[in-house]
Protein backbone atom coordinates (compact mmCIF):
# COMPACT_ATOMS: atom_id res chain seq x y z
CA UNK A 1 0.00 0.00 0.00
CA UNK A 2 1.55 3.40 -1.07
CA UNK A 3 1.34 6.29 1.73
CA UNK A 4 -1.65 7.76 2.07
CA UNK A 5 -1.82 11.39 3.41
CA UNK A 6 -2.50 11.96 6.80
CA UNK A 7 -6.27 12.55 5.69
CA UNK A 8 -6.58 8.90 5.31
CA UNK A 9 -5.51 7.59 8.46
CA UNK A 10 -8.31 7.28 11.21
CA UNK A 11 -8.46 9.60 14.16
CA UNK A 12 -6.73 7.88 17.23
CA UNK A 13 -10.13 7.77 18.82
CA UNK A 14 -12.31 5.28 17.37
CA UNK A 15 -15.68 7.24 15.52
CA UNK A 16 -18.97 7.18 17.18
CA UNK A 17 -21.58 5.14 14.87
CA UNK A 18 -23.49 8.39 13.50
CA UNK A 19 -27.02 8.63 14.55
CA UNK A 20 -28.39 8.66 10.39
CA UNK A 21 -32.06 9.49 9.06
CA UNK A 22 -33.95 7.56 6.74
CA UNK A 23 -34.76 8.21 3.64
CA UNK A 24 -38.51 9.29 3.00
CA UNK A 25 -41.00 7.01 1.84
CA UNK A 26 -41.78 6.46 -1.81
CA UNK A 27 -44.55 8.81 -3.06
CA UNK A 28 -44.62 11.13 0.28
CA UNK A 29 -42.53 13.52 -1.29
CA UNK A 30 -42.83 15.61 -4.57
CA UNK A 31 -40.54 15.18 -7.33
CA UNK A 32 -38.54 18.27 -8.29
CA UNK A 33 -39.91 18.08 -12.24
CA UNK A 34 -43.86 18.32 -12.09
CA UNK A 35 -45.21 19.60 -14.76
CA UNK A 36 -48.68 20.70 -13.82
CA UNK A 37 -46.68 23.04 -11.57
CA UNK A 38 -45.33 24.95 -14.44
CA UNK A 39 -42.17 27.26 -12.51
CA UNK A 40 -40.98 23.61 -12.13
CA UNK A 41 -39.71 23.13 -15.91
CA UNK A 42 -36.80 25.79 -15.62
CA UNK A 43 -36.20 25.23 -12.10
CA UNK A 44 -35.73 20.92 -11.45
CA UNK A 45 -32.55 19.40 -11.81
CA UNK A 46 -31.74 17.47 -15.19
CA UNK A 47 -28.97 15.48 -13.78
CA UNK A 48 -29.30 12.28 -11.46
CA UNK A 49 -28.89 13.37 -7.56
CA UNK A 50 -25.85 12.09 -6.05
CA UNK A 51 -26.68 10.41 -2.77
CA UNK A 52 -24.02 10.52 -0.62
CA UNK A 53 -23.52 8.90 3.01
CA UNK A 54 -25.02 11.30 5.86
CA UNK A 55 -21.48 13.02 7.41
CA UNK A 56 -21.42 14.99 11.00
CA UNK A 57 -22.33 17.73 8.17
CA UNK A 58 -25.80 17.00 7.85
CA UNK A 59 -26.75 15.40 11.07
CA UNK A 60 -26.15 18.31 12.77
CA UNK A 61 -27.81 21.96 11.98
CA UNK A 62 -28.05 25.21 13.23
CA UNK A 63 -29.67 25.47 17.12
CA UNK A 64 -31.94 28.74 17.57
CA UNK A 65 -33.04 29.81 20.90
CA UNK A 66 -35.51 32.17 23.02
CA UNK A 67 -33.06 34.71 22.42
CA UNK A 68 -33.37 34.74 18.61
CA UNK A 69 -37.17 35.71 19.32
CA UNK A 70 -39.95 38.23 20.60
CA UNK A 71 -42.45 36.56 22.97
CA UNK A 72 -44.97 38.13 20.52
CA UNK A 73 -43.22 36.18 17.73
CA UNK A 74 -46.34 34.13 17.01
CA UNK A 75 -49.43 36.71 17.38
CA UNK A 76 -49.95 37.58 14.04
CA UNK A 77 -52.81 39.51 15.21
CA UNK A 78 -50.46 42.18 17.58
CA UNK A 79 -48.25 43.25 15.20
CA UNK A 80 -49.50 47.10 14.12
CA UNK A 81 -51.94 49.33 15.92
CA UNK A 82 -54.89 48.12 15.12
CA UNK A 83 -56.52 44.42 14.85
CA UNK A 84 -56.08 42.98 11.23
CA UNK A 85 -59.23 42.49 9.22
CA UNK A 86 -60.52 38.87 9.22
CA UNK A 87 -61.33 35.37 11.33
CA UNK A 88 -59.13 35.24 14.11
CA UNK A 89 -57.34 31.43 14.42
CA UNK A 90 -55.36 29.35 16.75
CA UNK A 91 -53.24 27.01 14.66
CA UNK A 92 -51.28 25.06 16.84
CA UNK A 93 -50.06 21.48 16.89
CA UNK A 94 -46.71 19.57 16.85
CA UNK A 95 -43.90 18.90 15.81
CA UNK A 96 -43.00 14.85 15.99
CA UNK A 97 -40.39 12.61 13.78
CA UNK A 98 -40.99 9.76 11.72
CA UNK A 99 -40.87 7.61 15.18
CA UNK A 100 -43.16 9.50 16.85
CA UNK A 101 -40.48 11.27 19.06
CA UNK A 102 -41.44 15.28 19.85
CA UNK A 103 -39.07 17.22 18.40
CA UNK A 104 -38.42 19.95 21.27
CA UNK A 105 -37.07 23.46 21.11
CA UNK A 106 -37.01 23.77 17.09
CA UNK A 107 -37.93 26.88 15.03
CA UNK A 108 -41.07 26.99 13.27
CA UNK A 109 -41.56 30.39 11.27
CA UNK A 110 -45.07 30.74 9.08
CA UNK A 111 -46.43 33.24 6.31
CA UNK A 112 -49.16 33.91 5.12
CA UNK A 113 -51.81 35.89 2.84
CA UNK A 114 -54.19 38.34 4.48
CA UNK A 115 -57.92 37.78 4.62
CA UNK A 116 -58.62 38.79 1.37
CA UNK A 117 -55.60 36.67 -0.64
CA UNK A 118 -53.05 39.44 -0.64
CA UNK A 119 -49.20 39.19 0.17
CA UNK A 120 -47.67 42.63 1.76
CA UNK A 121 -44.83 41.71 -0.96
CA UNK A 122 -43.90 44.51 -4.13
CA UNK A 123 -44.57 41.73 -6.62
CA UNK A 124 -47.89 40.17 -5.61
CA UNK A 125 -50.25 42.67 -8.12
CA UNK A 126 -53.24 40.59 -7.22
CA UNK A 127 -56.06 43.05 -6.40
CA UNK A 128 -57.15 42.32 -3.43
CA UNK A 129 -56.93 45.22 -0.62
CA UNK A 130 -53.74 45.22 1.78
CA UNK A 131 -54.46 45.40 5.64
CA UNK A 132 -52.05 47.77 7.27
CA UNK A 133 -52.80 45.77 10.58
CA UNK A 134 -51.22 42.59 8.77
CA UNK A 135 -47.90 41.30 7.86
CA UNK A 136 -48.41 38.12 7.80
CA UNK A 137 -45.33 36.45 9.34
CA UNK A 138 -44.44 35.09 12.62
CA UNK A 139 -42.26 32.37 14.58
CA UNK A 140 -41.90 30.54 17.55
CA UNK A 141 -39.73 27.57 19.24
CA UNK A 142 -41.82 24.48 19.91
CA UNK A 143 -41.80 23.27 24.01
CA UNK A 144 -40.34 20.66 25.42
CA UNK A 145 -43.20 18.10 24.03
CA UNK A 146 -42.71 19.61 20.77
CA UNK A 147 -45.48 21.69 20.94
CA UNK A 148 -46.22 24.93 19.20
CA UNK A 149 -49.22 27.67 18.95
CA UNK A 150 -49.71 30.53 16.81
CA UNK A 151 -52.75 32.87 16.82
CA UNK A 152 -53.60 34.71 13.30
CA UNK A 153 -56.04 34.83 10.81
CA UNK A 154 -57.12 32.84 8.60
CA UNK A 155 -55.57 33.71 5.16
CA UNK A 156 -57.46 33.92 1.71
CA UNK A 157 -57.75 31.92 -1.28
CA UNK A 158 -55.93 33.91 -4.15
CA UNK A 159 -55.51 33.43 -8.48
CA UNK A 160 -52.16 32.54 -9.63
CA UNK A 161 -51.12 31.87 -13.09
CA UNK A 162 -50.23 28.56 -13.58
CA UNK A 163 -53.04 27.67 -15.40
CA UNK A 164 -56.39 29.27 -16.19
CA UNK A 165 -58.69 30.53 -13.58
CA UNK A 166 -56.05 29.08 -11.08
CA UNK A 167 -56.37 29.64 -7.80
CA UNK A 168 -54.60 28.93 -4.42
CA UNK A 169 -56.42 26.79 -1.41
CA UNK A 170 -56.25 28.97 1.47
CA UNK A 171 -52.67 28.00 3.26
CA UNK A 172 -50.06 28.97 5.34
CA UNK A 173 -46.17 28.80 4.50
CA UNK A 174 -44.58 26.75 7.60
CA UNK A 175 -40.44 26.49 7.87
CA UNK A 176 -39.10 24.11 10.26
CA UNK A 177 -35.25 23.38 11.22
CA UNK A 178 -35.50 20.09 13.49
CA UNK A 179 -32.84 18.81 14.92
CA UNK A 180 -30.01 18.39 11.58
CA UNK A 181 -29.59 20.19 8.68
CA UNK A 182 -31.36 16.77 7.04
CA UNK A 183 -34.40 17.36 8.90
CA UNK A 184 -35.08 21.07 7.11
CA UNK A 185 -38.49 21.18 6.19
CA UNK A 186 -40.74 23.47 4.04
CA UNK A 187 -44.14 23.02 3.69
CA UNK A 188 -47.39 24.31 3.80
CA UNK A 189 -50.96 23.63 5.70
CA UNK A 190 -54.54 23.67 4.56
CA UNK A 191 -57.54 24.21 5.75
CA UNK A 192 -59.98 21.23 6.51
CA UNK A 193 -63.13 21.19 3.32
CA UNK A 194 -61.04 23.28 1.15
CA UNK A 195 -62.64 22.70 -2.34
CA UNK A 196 -59.60 24.21 -4.40
CA UNK A 197 -57.53 21.15 -2.91
CA UNK A 198 -58.00 18.74 -5.30
CA UNK A 199 -57.51 21.36 -8.57
CA UNK A 200 -53.86 22.51 -7.13
CA UNK A 201 -51.18 21.22 -7.86
CA UNK A 202 -49.09 22.25 -4.88
CA UNK A 203 -51.57 19.63 -3.17
CA UNK A 204 -51.22 17.08 -5.69
CA UNK A 205 -47.71 16.46 -6.05
CA UNK A 206 -47.83 14.80 -3.28
CA UNK A 207 -48.47 11.44 -4.61
CA UNK A 208 -49.13 9.38 -1.78
CA UNK A 209 -52.84 10.29 -0.73
CA UNK A 210 -52.55 9.81 3.29
CA UNK A 211 -48.82 11.97 2.87
CA UNK A 212 -50.68 14.40 0.99
CA UNK A 213 -53.76 15.04 3.51
CA UNK A 214 -50.68 14.93 6.49
CA UNK A 215 -50.92 18.79 4.69
CA UNK A 216 -54.83 19.38 5.87
CA UNK A 217 -55.07 20.92 9.07
CA UNK A 218 -58.07 19.69 11.26
CA UNK A 219 -60.75 21.70 13.20
CA UNK A 220 -59.50 21.83 16.79
CA UNK A 221 -62.62 22.41 19.09
CA UNK A 222 -59.97 21.67 22.44
CA UNK A 223 -57.63 24.53 21.22
CA UNK A 224 -60.80 26.91 19.86
CA UNK A 225 -61.33 30.14 21.96
CA UNK A 226 -64.44 31.08 23.16
CA UNK A 227 -65.69 33.90 21.66
CA UNK A 228 -62.47 34.48 20.54
CA UNK A 229 -61.31 32.29 17.69
CA UNK A 230 -61.55 28.90 15.85
CA UNK A 231 -58.69 26.19 16.28
CA UNK A 232 -57.05 24.03 14.03
CA UNK A 233 -54.22 21.67 14.62
CA UNK A 234 -51.96 20.80 12.07
CA UNK A 235 -49.06 18.55 13.31
CA UNK A 236 -46.10 18.22 11.11
CA UNK A 237 -43.50 15.48 11.07
CA UNK A 238 -39.91 15.56 9.93
CA UNK A 239 -37.45 12.71 8.82
CA UNK A 240 -36.76 10.64 11.66
CA UNK A 241 -33.48 8.63 12.69
CA UNK A 242 -32.60 5.28 11.10
CA UNK A 243 -32.44 3.65 14.61
CA UNK A 244 -32.78 4.79 18.10
CA UNK A 245 -29.54 5.51 19.97
CA UNK A 246 -28.86 3.56 23.07
CA UNK A 247 -29.57 6.00 25.64
CA UNK A 248 -26.16 5.08 27.05
CA UNK A 249 -24.92 8.65 26.70
CA UNK A 250 -23.74 10.63 30.59
CA UNK B 1 -44.64 4.04 16.39
CA UNK B 2 -44.14 4.89 12.47
CA UNK B 3 -45.02 7.73 11.01
CA UNK B 4 -44.41 9.22 7.25
CA UNK B 5 -42.50 12.50 6.99
CA UNK B 6 -44.71 15.58 6.09
CA UNK B 7 -44.60 16.39 2.23
CA UNK B 8 -42.39 19.06 1.25
CA UNK B 9 -43.65 22.16 -0.24
CA UNK B 10 -42.47 25.46 -2.30
CA UNK B 11 -41.27 28.35 -0.77
CA UNK B 12 -43.39 29.93 -3.18
CA UNK B 13 -42.67 33.63 -4.55
CA UNK B 14 -43.52 35.33 -1.27
CA UNK B 15 -40.70 33.22 1.06
CA UNK B 16 -39.06 36.81 2.19
CA UNK B 17 -42.12 37.99 4.19
CA UNK B 18 -41.65 35.21 6.56
CA UNK B 19 -37.96 34.20 5.81
CA UNK B 20 -35.57 37.81 6.04
CA UNK B 21 -36.17 38.52 9.02
CA UNK B 22 -33.59 35.94 9.86
CA UNK B 23 -30.87 37.44 6.87
CA UNK B 24 -27.09 36.29 7.76
CA UNK B 25 -25.36 37.43 4.99
CA UNK B 26 -22.20 37.35 7.79
CA UNK B 27 -21.67 34.37 9.14
CA UNK B 28 -18.36 34.90 11.32
CA UNK B 29 -19.08 38.29 13.71
CA UNK B 30 -15.89 39.72 14.56
CA UNK B 31 -13.50 37.88 16.93
CA UNK B 32 -13.73 34.45 15.28
CA UNK B 33 -10.96 32.98 14.54
CA UNK B 34 -10.44 31.79 10.62
CA UNK B 35 -9.48 32.59 7.19
CA UNK B 36 -11.94 35.17 6.07
CA UNK B 37 -13.56 34.52 2.43
CA UNK B 38 -16.58 36.21 0.77
CA UNK B 39 -18.48 34.31 -1.68
CA UNK B 40 -20.39 36.06 -4.11
CA UNK B 41 -22.63 34.15 -7.05
CA UNK B 42 -25.79 34.05 -8.96
CA UNK B 43 -28.76 31.55 -8.80
CA UNK B 44 -29.65 30.57 -12.80
CA UNK B 45 -32.71 29.06 -13.76
CA UNK B 46 -32.82 26.40 -16.76
CA UNK B 47 -32.84 29.71 -19.33
CA UNK B 48 -29.86 31.18 -17.73
CA UNK B 49 -32.36 33.82 -16.10
CA UNK B 50 -31.57 34.66 -12.39
CA UNK B 51 -33.94 33.53 -9.59
CA UNK B 52 -35.29 36.55 -8.08
CA UNK B 53 -37.61 34.49 -5.72
CA UNK B 54 -34.95 32.40 -4.06
CA UNK B 55 -32.71 32.24 -1.25
CA UNK B 56 -29.90 29.78 0.31
CA UNK B 57 -28.99 28.56 3.50
CA UNK B 58 -25.37 27.73 4.99
CA UNK B 59 -24.25 25.74 7.09
CA UNK B 60 -20.55 24.78 8.32
CA UNK B 61 -17.82 24.14 11.22
CA UNK B 62 -15.90 26.87 12.49
CA UNK B 63 -12.32 26.85 11.63
CA UNK B 64 -11.63 23.74 14.22
CA UNK B 65 -13.74 22.03 11.85
CA UNK B 66 -16.22 21.80 15.27
CA UNK B 67 -20.10 22.17 14.59
CA UNK B 68 -22.13 24.35 16.64
CA UNK B 69 -24.37 21.17 18.07
CA UNK B 70 -25.08 18.95 20.93
CA UNK B 71 -23.95 16.25 18.47
CA UNK B 72 -20.77 16.88 17.85
CA UNK B 73 -18.67 15.66 20.69
CA UNK B 74 -14.93 16.19 18.92
CA UNK B 75 -13.24 18.00 21.61
CA UNK B 76 -12.23 21.09 19.68
CA UNK B 77 -12.90 24.50 20.42
CA UNK B 78 -15.90 26.87 20.06
CA UNK B 79 -16.11 30.06 20.59
CA UNK B 80 -18.87 31.65 22.16
CA UNK B 81 -21.32 33.02 19.78
CA UNK B 82 -20.45 31.09 17.12
CA UNK B 83 -23.58 29.44 15.31
CA UNK B 84 -22.54 28.70 11.69
CA UNK B 85 -25.57 29.68 9.51
CA UNK B 86 -26.02 31.86 7.27
CA UNK B 87 -29.52 32.88 5.50
CA UNK B 88 -28.89 34.90 2.33
CA UNK B 89 -32.05 35.97 0.01
CA UNK B 90 -31.04 36.34 -3.83
CA UNK B 91 -31.10 39.62 -5.31
CA UNK B 92 -33.34 40.93 -8.31
CA UNK B 93 -31.46 39.25 -10.74
CA UNK B 94 -30.55 36.53 -8.41
CA UNK B 95 -27.30 37.83 -7.18
CA UNK B 96 -26.05 36.89 -3.38
CA UNK B 97 -23.03 37.56 -0.86
CA UNK B 98 -21.97 36.45 1.96
CA UNK B 99 -18.84 36.51 4.31
CA UNK B 100 -17.50 34.15 6.48
CA UNK B 101 -14.65 32.21 7.76
CA UNK B 102 -12.85 28.81 6.11
CA UNK B 103 -13.91 25.93 7.84
CA UNK B 104 -11.82 23.42 9.06
CA UNK B 105 -12.04 19.95 8.49
CA UNK B 106 -14.58 17.71 10.02
CA UNK B 107 -15.01 13.45 10.17
CA UNK B 108 -16.59 11.73 7.53
CA UNK B 109 -16.97 7.77 6.68
CA UNK B 110 -14.90 5.57 8.76
CA UNK B 111 -13.40 8.89 10.23
CA UNK B 112 -11.90 10.20 7.06
CA UNK B 113 -11.43 13.72 7.15
CA UNK B 114 -13.50 15.61 4.84
CA UNK B 115 -12.20 18.98 3.11
CA UNK B 116 -13.59 22.02 4.27
CA UNK B 117 -16.64 22.74 2.96
CA UNK B 118 -19.87 24.73 3.10
CA UNK B 119 -23.24 23.03 3.33
CA UNK B 120 -25.67 24.26 1.03
CA UNK B 121 -29.43 24.50 1.03
CA UNK B 122 -31.36 26.24 -1.99
CA UNK B 123 -34.80 27.19 -1.51
CA UNK B 124 -37.11 29.32 -4.59
CA UNK B 125 -40.40 29.10 -5.88
CA UNK B 126 -40.79 26.31 -8.58
CA UNK B 127 -38.86 24.10 -6.24
CA UNK B 128 -40.98 21.98 -4.45
CA UNK B 129 -38.24 20.56 -2.21
CA UNK B 130 -35.24 22.20 -1.35
CA UNK B 131 -32.01 21.32 -3.12
CA UNK B 132 -28.78 20.49 -0.87
CA UNK B 133 -25.48 20.99 -2.64
CA UNK B 134 -21.77 21.85 -0.95
CA UNK B 135 -19.26 24.37 -1.31
CA UNK B 136 -15.38 23.52 -1.33
CA UNK B 137 -12.71 25.82 -2.03
CA UNK B 138 -10.27 26.26 -4.81
CA UNK B 139 -7.00 26.05 -2.25
CA UNK B 140 -7.35 22.93 -0.92
CA UNK B 141 -6.64 21.01 -4.02
CA UNK B 142 -5.11 18.20 -2.25
CA UNK B 143 -7.83 17.76 0.10
CA UNK B 144 -10.64 18.18 -2.18
CA UNK B 145 -8.90 15.15 -4.03
CA UNK B 146 -9.11 13.27 -1.20
CA UNK B 147 -12.81 14.54 0.01
CA UNK B 148 -14.79 11.09 0.47
CA UNK B 149 -18.09 12.84 -0.95
CA UNK B 150 -16.34 14.62 -3.50
CA UNK B 151 -15.09 11.82 -4.91
CA UNK B 152 -18.60 10.51 -5.38
CA UNK B 153 -19.53 12.90 -8.20
CA UNK B 154 -18.66 12.26 -11.73
CA UNK B 155 -15.12 13.75 -12.01
CA UNK B 156 -16.39 16.41 -14.71
CA UNK B 157 -18.92 17.97 -12.48
CA UNK B 158 -17.05 18.09 -9.72
CA UNK B 159 -15.60 22.12 -10.26
CA UNK B 160 -19.11 22.81 -10.11
CA UNK B 161 -19.09 22.77 -6.01
CA UNK B 162 -15.38 24.59 -6.58
CA UNK B 163 -15.72 28.25 -6.99
CA UNK B 164 -13.30 30.34 -8.59
CA UNK B 165 -10.96 33.23 -7.53
CA UNK B 166 -12.97 36.61 -8.87
CA UNK B 167 -10.38 39.27 -7.06
CA UNK B 168 -10.16 38.85 -3.18
CA UNK B 169 -13.44 37.34 -3.30
CA UNK B 170 -14.65 33.61 -4.65
CA UNK B 171 -17.43 33.53 -7.67
CA UNK B 172 -19.44 30.29 -7.10
CA UNK B 173 -22.79 30.00 -9.01
CA UNK B 174 -25.64 27.41 -9.04
CA UNK B 175 -27.08 26.08 -11.78
CA UNK B 176 -29.99 24.60 -11.95
CA UNK B 177 -30.19 23.09 -15.27
CA UNK B 178 -28.09 22.98 -18.38
CA UNK B 179 -24.24 23.49 -19.61
CA UNK B 180 -22.18 23.70 -16.02
CA UNK B 181 -25.36 22.42 -13.64
CA UNK B 182 -24.98 22.52 -10.56
CA UNK B 183 -24.48 18.99 -8.75
CA UNK B 184 -26.96 18.79 -5.93
CA UNK B 185 -27.14 15.75 -2.92
CA UNK B 186 -30.09 13.19 -1.92
CA UNK B 187 -29.28 12.22 1.39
Amino acid sequence: MPNRPSSRTPSSKTPRKLATYRRFRPGTQPAYNYPPYASTQKRCPTQPLVLPPQTLSEITGPVFGAGDLKPTDNDLTRQHKGDPIGERIVVSGRVLDENGKPVPHTLVEIWQANAAGRYPHRTDQHNAPLDPNFSGAGRTLTDAEGRYRFITIRPGEYPWRNHYNAWRPAHIHFSLFGQAFLTRMVTQMYFPGDPLLPYDPMFTCIENEAARNRLVSTFDWENTIPEQALGYRFDIVLRGREETPMEKMP
Amino acid sequence: MSLHASGSQTVGPYLHIGLNWLTIRDIAGRGVKGERVTITGRLLDGGGVGVSDGLIEIWQANAAGKYAHPEDLQAKPLEPGWRGFGRIPTDAKGGFRFSTIKPGRVPGPGGVLQAPHLVVAVFMRGLLKHLATRVYFPDEAAANADDPILNLVPAARRTTLIPRKKGKALEWNIVLQGKGETVFFDY
